[in-house]
């Protein structure tokens, strides 16, 4: 392995310091993040490419895979929306409260997932405080699918949000302005303008929203009820393959969440090598 | 339906009315109780330092902020209930806020793309338009690239053309040449004065640069803490200051302290004759400019005693660093190069130096300046240099 | 009033507002107010119990600690990622986000798999006596994982603007490598270090899916708080969970309040214009 810095020539001690630094980086990286990633291919693979499909084909399997692209079709987009939203008002506008709003989008991340569901019981369960009226009208949220939506717009509620508020900080508001002078409605500077300027950090945040709310667990778990075929996701029926011993059929469900990951991690690099300076310098994203 | 250019001469008419405008930000007042008229086809600056208020001006005019009060009328018609894109107004932004993602021509043909369909040209006469613009800003061959790929100077006859192609009625420009390099700056002012002279279209322009306000504009309102404090031609703010900061913002000038004596108002061994005061001020502050200030070799001459520390040789003019012990104060005059010589005076050098004429304001005794009471004095009998 | 100049503040902002009120500040509300409704002598009763007392002490410790570890470790995996280049540099950099991407509950049996008895890792520290799953070591570990990108991300940044000429003219005033490390590059990057470090303990302290495979979830031993406010959900306690709940809420508040004390102090020489 060669090290080198930069531009001066440098002494081999150095170099042997170098050397080593790298190599046991290299070794952290390897053991603690890639071996895991391997285990779940391997055990998933473990009795060949049979069982591997068959455990994915199962209706559990299936439905699982259903509800869990339900609930990102419907959780995304909202927040999505939401961002936007809150990123033209935060960075357009001077108002009183604007750092307390700040600090509320990114509450979210700084709550237990586990939390984040009791929230929705306590609000929406049966003894919860609309629990009651809701029994009474016959809705069920909380082990049902709108329960399991709402505690994921929770989880992933930041993520949009966090990737456009320093993006459009940095950019200003002339271009918009000048679109104004210019004649255009408010529509037409927001589609011809705002948007385009905005897009890829936009894709950059939807695509860590939806690994989000696609492999969110805890708060999922906490409103679900897990029932089979119902009000499972895929993190959940991983859970439940696990907890019945059924290792393989839970690696195989898992290797399709890691195969997401991958592929978001992959674009996500695509996208920060390509539009760098278009998705701005941003915080570390994630809970 | 009128042509566009039947409309722009009937606009001609129409003078820009701004009175008592305020407008305070958290703590300061960027607007002092302003007015200004705005004529048709004018070539107006505001000129000032940073935070003076002249772009604060700007974007009201430009429908990009509101004044706490005061109005500006139009025509008889209140201005500012009329929305920034329905104010046929052309702005160049400071940093020409071109839009990134689109081309040079798609950026040109912006304002015409955007109008309802009413009332947007069709795509062939939108094309000979911005056609005809990228000729007049010389960039043809140009319009295919995105402003990443242009030049400071580049850009900003975009954001020109851009601001052009919607066919305003008056043109606002954001301290236009701010981002420039010199040379660029200088060829450019050039074109925008002949580009002005071609259209006749109103123009207002914010500047900090004095020399840019006077050489480009017709008219120069000059603004400090939110207020204006003189508007004229250049050669009035030149020579003709209306305030202290007018004085010591446009130019270099030398600043003495005069007081009254028994034979009238006097500085040293400068006497200036009458008091136009009759004596009720004690002392006033007077402005000389460097060119104003006659430099002899004899000592026959009246004037100061002074001494000569330095020659500064810039190009065409010198200017020379004088002490007058009399005045315990420094002083700098400006000569042309060629008088050096003939002048024969070099540094180390006892000269005579007096004003040839000088911008006086009254001290009232508080430490403030009276600019109602100026005084422009001149030396009696012409001398000659 | 003010005229705005861009059209959408009332929309925009009234749209955020109704929405953070009826997705957080809500629910929140009824956390609350289930929490009150075991009044303060119960919570008492509640945090006192020896299982909630061991379930937040290994929450809070093992948070606390993997964070640590992760400072250091972070530290070392964003220098080298900065500072040096090497054969798949870039593939390495983007495997940092591999915690921030893989779903909680992949991880959990993933590391569960790794560290068990039997499996790759485990079988080889058994050997030499260690026990990772099922103890609370195993839930330190997957602290770790999940915390460790939020070091590498927010250091990487600020590593990458650090002056090489400070470190030169520290050289050249005499200093060695390690002293300008410690004296001059260590003290300029604290701030954001303990940016970080606040990120990754935060996350650690309510992690839940990774953790609750790895753990065994013994009470007294390797139980974690975010797990007990499950099982009381699940003896339908409510009151009970919320008051843990908000417990937890306050912990991690007045955790992320020192930490931002501890790095306004560390950041002390730092221009401040705004």
């Amino acid at each position: 392995m060669s090290a080198r810095m930069a531009s001066r020539p440098i002494g081999w001690p150095r170099r042997v310091v170098h050397v080593g630094l790298i190599l046991v980086a290299l070794i952290f990286l390897v053991l603690f993040l890639l071996l895991p990633l391997a285990t779940v291919f391997v055990e998933a693979f473990r009795e060949g490419i049979a069982p591997y499909v068959a455990a994915i084909r199962q209706p559990e399997a299936l439905s699982a895979i259903r509800l869990t692209l339900i609930v990102a079709v419907i959780a995304v987009p909202l927040n999505v929306v939401f961002g936007i939203a809150a990123a033209w008002a935060m960075t357009r506008f001077e108002f009183r409260g604007k750092a307390l709003l700040g600090a509320l989008i990114d509450l979210p991340f700084s709550v237990s997932p586990v939390i984040s569901g009791l929230v929705y019981v306590l609000l929406f369960g049966a003894q919860g405080w609309f629990g009651p009226w809701l029994e009474a009208h016959d809705i069920k949220i909380i082990f049902a699918v709108p329960g399991l939506v709402l505690a994921t717009i929770f989880i992933t509620l930041p993520f949009v949000a966090r990737e456009l508020i320093p993006l459009m900080q940095s950019q200003g508001s002339e271009e918009e302005e000048a679109a104004r002078v210019l004649g255009a409605s408010g529509w037409q500077m927001f589609f011809r303008v705002t948007l385009p300027n905005i897009r890829w950090a936009l894709l950059y945040g939807v695509l860590l929203c939806n690994a989000r709310a696609m492999g969110e667990f805890g708060a999922v778990s906490v409103v679900s009820g897990h029932i089979r075929g119902l009000t499972t996701t895929i993190p959940l029926e991983v859970e439940m393959r696990y907890n019945e011993y059924d290792y393989v059929g839970a690696f195989a469900v898992a290797s399709l969440l890691a195969l997401l990951a991958l592929v978001t991690l992959a674009v996500k690099t695509l996208l920060e090598w390509r539009y760098g300076d278009e998705i701005a310098a941003h915080a570390p994203g994630g809970h | 339906m009128k042509s566009p250019r039947m409309r722009r001469v009937v606009i001609k008419d129409m003078a820009l009315e701004l009175s008592h405008l305020n407008r305070r930000f958290t703590g300061f007042a960027a607007l002092n109780d302003v007015s200004l008229t705005i004529a048709p086809g004018e070539f107006l600056a505001l000129l000032g330092p940073s935070g003076s208020g002249k772009t604060t001006l700007l974007r009201i005019l430009a429908g990009l902020d509101y004044p706490d009060s005061g109005s500006v009328v139009k025509e008889g018609e209140d201005f500012l209930a009329t929305p920034a894109r329905e104010r046929r107004i052309g702005m160049v932004f400071q940093h020409y806020a071109l839009f990134r993602h689109l081309t040079v021509i798609e950026n040109i043909a912006f304002g015409l793309r955007v109008r309802s369909w009413r009332s947007r040209p069709s795509r062939k006469v939108i094309r000979e338009r911005v056609d005809r613009l990228l000729r007049r800003v010389q960039l043809e061959g140009l319009g295919g690239r995105y402003p990443t790929q242009l030049s400071g100077g580049q850009r900003q006859r975009v954001a020109l053309a851009r601001a052009l192609a919607v066919e305003p009625d008056m043109l606002l420009l954001d301290e236009p040449f701010g981002a420039l390099d010199a040379q660029v700056r200088v060829t450019l002012r050039r074109w925008l004065r002949e580009l002005h002279e071609e259209l006749g279209l109103t123009t207002v322009f914010v500047t900090h640069d004095q020399e840019e306000a006077l050489e480009l504009a017709d008219r120069v309102a000059v603004m400090n803490n939110g207020r204006i404090e003189q508007v004229g031609p250049p050669e009035a703010i030149y020579q003709q200051p209306a305030t202290p900061f007018v004085c010591e913002f446009i130019g270099k000038v030398n600043r003495l302290t005069v007081r009254k004596q028994e034979a009238g108002l006097a500085a040293g061994d400068w006497l200036l004759g009458d008091d136009p005061w009759q004596g009720r001020y004690p002392e006033a502050v007077a402005y000389v400019r460097p060119e104003q200030l006659r430099v002899a070799a004899s000592s026959t001459q009246p004037g100061w005693e002074a001494r000569l520390r330095h020659i500064y040789l810039a190009g065409s003019v010198a200017h020379l660093d004088l002490y007058v012990p009399s005045l315990d104060q420094a002083l700098e005059a400006d000569v042309a190069s060629e008088d050096l010589s003939r002048l024969g005076v070099q540094a180390g050098m006892d000269l005579r130096v007096a004003p040839r004429s000088a911008v006086l304001f009254p001290n009232d005794g508080n430490g403030n300046a009276l600019s109602e009471e100026r005084w422009i004095w001149q030396a009696r009998s012409p001398v000659p240099a | 009033m003010r005229r705005r100049i861009l059209p959408g503040f009332g929309i925009s902002l009234g749209y955020a507002l109704a929405y953070l009120g009826l997705i957080v500040l809500l629910p929140l509300a009824a956390l609350a107010w289930k929490a009150s409704g075991i009044g303060f002598e119960g919570l008492l009763r509640l945090l006192s119990a020896p299982r909630t007392l061991a379930a937040l002490r290994l929450s809070l410790g093992g948070a606390l600690l993997a964070a640590l570890i992760n400072a250091v470790i972070g530290l070392l995996v964003g220098w080298v990622l900065v500072r040096y280049r090497f054969p798949g540099r870039r593939l390495f950099d983007a495997l940092v986000d591999l915690p921030f991407a893989l779903p909680t509950a992949v991880a959990g049996i993933a590391l569960t798999n790794l560290y068990a008895p039997n499996g790759w890792l485990g079988a080889w520290l058994e050997k030499i006596g260690i026990k990772v799953a099922y103890t609370p070591l195993g839930v330190f570990v997957a602290m770790v994982f999940v915390g460790f990108p939020f070091v590498v991300r927010t250091l990487q940044p600020v590593l990458t603007a650090l002056e090489r000429d400070v470190e030169e003219a520290a050289e050249s005033l005499g200093a060695r490598r390690w002293q300008t490390f410690f004296r001059v590059i260590l003290p300029m990057l604290a701030p954001t270090l303990l940016t970080g470090f606040a990120l990754a303990l935060a996350r650690a302290v309510g992690e839940y899916g990774s953790v609750i495979f790895i753990a065994g979830n013994i009470p007294m031993h390797s139980e974690i708080a975010p797990l007990l406010i499950v099982q009381k959900l699940e003896q339908f306690d409510y009151a009970g969970a919320a008051a843990l709940g908000v417990a937890m809420l306050l912990l991690s508040f007045l955790l992320l309040v020192s930490v931002a004390l501890l790095q306004r102090w560390s950041n002390r020489w730092a221009e401040r214009t705004s």
